[in-house]
């Protein structure tokens, strides 16, 4: 996912500024050269400068490049798949996790996870299971981990 | 030191559970090392959430022995796939596997395990006898001082890394810019937090670690895994043969590279990946047969070889005596050294001498190490890069989202990790470096810090930062590090391998 750094550079700059605006809010120290906005608005200040050299140099340059070049793997369909559902799964994970519970979010997530990436039921099942009951007894009783028992409240060990 | 404290030292050490930590930490280090697309950064960040309920001396033990496994591990898969295991072997992969493809393969492959062992050792060494001594020194430094490190850190991760520096410089100032976040400043005014109370807190490095280094690796993964692995060669033999004769025929290549990659990896923001590349490039300039190379030649192999394994004991000099990373793998360790109550600075000699020595014997140990389990990693490789990823790639991705969870036991921490996951695979397809960024989340407190309290001391004076000698000393050096990219154009002709 390669943006054309016109574009980055854009962004970047866009960025600083909205924190220059924001940080404009903060109250200065009293009897201080140098108050809570000094730090964030030099760093704002310095993405601003970068963000304009970065996309002036693109824009100078003489090769032309795609706003956005999209990686090979965006159009074969497995990788594609793989990538959108770690991403989607870690989203769901956040949101369900507290009312499934931790084990059945992570096994159910595991085994779609192995499926897409093309384990077989055979490898994905197993391994699934293992890995969630691994890291039950890892985190949840050698290390104390609160892990979440959600659904299986009533079967908690 | 004194007998007293060398002995306590030894007593941490070789405490059967220790020991048990650092085998347990070796065998993970080899497999993360020799997988390529898991490296040994991410399993630093992934053992973070373990070592936490560890007492600090095996916590560190894991880390140092599964991070010098790794970087080593690193070069199984450049002699057999041409994959380097971690970007600390992508110097030479090519080189390596063309030494594979001629027949090779145990030179290649013993040329890696017997270098990185002896550039481990030498820059353990350097490790022992350096951090001392500028702890000594740095006992005298104030904020002034402190803050020139700090910029001198800063700058010379920008200006080490490889690509456009003005990309660098973009990263760093993001990374600042995460670090600014919260209330942990000068002046306790929350900034950035949006009113939300997770974010008052402040954001959290560990989960954004996780997400840097191993969630974006992970991404990466899946997203080629469609692509299968080829090896070279499936059966290997006696990788000791010929060793000594390379030792007596490239001495100096030994020792330059062992020096330069502790130098390197000393030098905040550089790596053992950055330490092979200059010296893989050094040896090829200085070399009586450059033409031979990339022909399958184990010159330059020998020397980066030493080079990656040296700069991983030299980037512990300034996150142990300033708490300054000299890598991305220290940037997580100076988190958990904070955690155990073993924080970083000068004075750390001198208050926790038993552990610094433990540390430093943990260091000779895991390189020691490394010969049988690196043997045992080599004859077992075949078996080791068939290990099937479509299930061990959810299995880790799993893992960081419980270690996410489990350092403040808060869901958000996921969210973190996903979130800075994705805008370092972002960054990296775009070609802004991920070291800088975090060295700047490291270090934007201190640098802020150090520069407010040297204002309230100075009223405010500018020029204060010039008055004292060693503060004006390192103001120059840090003036001389932005002179660094006319040298790297001299050393390093060819940019576009990056």
């Amino acid at each position: 996912m390669k943006f054309n750094d016109a574009l980055s550079g854009a962004a970047l700059a866009a960025l600083g500024a909205l924190v220059l605006w924001h940080i404009q809010g903060f109250p200065p120290m009293p009897g201080q050269k140098y108050g809570p906005a000094w730090f964030p608005g030099l760093i704002a200040i310095g993405l601003v400068t970068c963000g304009a050299l970065l996309a002036a140099a693109r824009l100078r340059a003489a090769a032309p490049e795609p706003l956005l070049a999209l990686p090979g793997w965006l159009r074969r369909a497995r990788p594609a798949a793989s990538v959108a559902s770690v991403i989607a799964g870690l989203v769901l994970y956040v949101f369900v996790v507290d009312m499934l519970g931790f084990h059945v979010t992570a096994a159910v997530l595991l085994l779609v996870w192995s499926r897409l990436l093309g384990a077989s039921w055979r490898l994905a099942a197993p391994v699934s299971l293992a890995a969630t009951v691994g890291i039950h007894l890892a985190f949840y009783k050698l290390l104390k981990v609160p892990l979440p028992w959600g659904l299986l409240e009533q079967f908690a060990f | 030191m004194t007998l007293a404290v060398l002995s306590q030292a030894f007593a941490l050490v070789f405490d059967p559970y220790v020991l048990w930590v650092i085998v347990a930490s070796a065998a993970f280090g080899l497999f993360v090392g020799a997988i390529p697309g898991l490296t040994a950064t991410m399993a630093t960040a992934l053992l973070v959430p373990v070592t936490f309920f560890m007492p600090p001396v095996p916590a560190i033990a894991s880390i140092v022995t599964a991070t010098a496994m790794a970087i080593f591990a690193g070069d199984i898969p450049s002699c057999l796939l041409r994959m380097p295991g971690t970007p600390a072997s992508a110097a030479y992969t090519d080189e390596a596997y063309a030494m594979t493809k001629k027949g090779q393969g145990e030179v290649a492959l013993g040329a890696g395990l017997v270098f990185s062992v002896i550039g481990g050792l030498f820059g353990t060494a350097v490790l022992i006898v350096a951090a001392p001594a500028l702890a000594e020194i740095a006992l005298k430094f104030s904020s002034f001082e402190y803050f020139w490190l700090v910029i001198l850190g800063l700058s010379s991760a920008v200006f080490l890394a490889i690509g456009n520096p003005l990309k660098g410089v973009v990263s760093l100032l993001l990374g600042l810019l995460v670090a600014s976040q919260g209330l942990d400043n000068p002046a306790a005014f929350p900034r950035f937090t949006f009113g939300n109370a997770e974010l008052a807190g402040g954001l959290t490095l560990i989960p954004i670690m996780i997400g840097m280094f191993a969630v974006s690796e992970i991404i990466r993964n899946v997203a080629t895994m469609d692509q299968p692995w080829e090896m070279a060669q499936t059966k290997i033999g006696n990788v000791f043969t010929g060793m000594w004769t390379l030792t007596k025929r490239y001495p100096l290549q030994i020792l330059r590279g062992s020096t330069l990659g502790t130098a390197i990896g000393a030098l905040p923001g550089a790596g053992a990946d950055i330490a092979a590349w200059m010296s893989y490039a050094m040896s090829k300039r200085f070399s009586k047969e450059p033409e031979k190379f990339g022909s399958g030649h184990v010159e330059g192999i020998v020397e980066a070889g030493a080079s990656n394994n040296s700069a991983l004991a030299g980037a512990w000099i300034p996150a142990l005596v300033f708490g300054i990373p000299g890598d991305s793998i220290t940037a997580i360790v100076i988190g958990v050294l904070y955690i155990k109550g073993l924080n970083p600075g000068p004075t750390i000699f001198l208050e926790k001498a038993p552990e610094m020595y433990a540390i430093f014997i943990v260091f000779i140990l895991a390189n020691l190490l490394m010969v049988p389990l690196g043997i045992a990693a080599i004859k077992g490789a075949s078996q080791l890069l068939r290990a099937p990823r479509e299930v061990l790639m959810p299995v880790i991705l799993l893992f960081c989202v419980v270690g996410s969870f489990a350092i403040n036991n808060s869901p958000f921490g996921v969210v973190l990790m996903l979130a800075f996951g994705l805008v370092a695979y972002v960054m990296e397809e775009n070609g802004f470096p991920v070291a800088p960024a975090i060295l700047g989340m490291v270090l934007g407190a201190m640098l802020e810090e150090h520069f407010i309290s040297s204002m309230i001391k100075a009223d405010g004076r500018l020029l204060a930062f010039f008055e004292r000698p060693i503060a004006a000393g390192l103001g120059a050096l840090t003036l001389a590090v932005f002179a660094w990219p006319l040298v790297r154009a001299w050393i390093l002709p060819d940019r576009n391998r990056a």
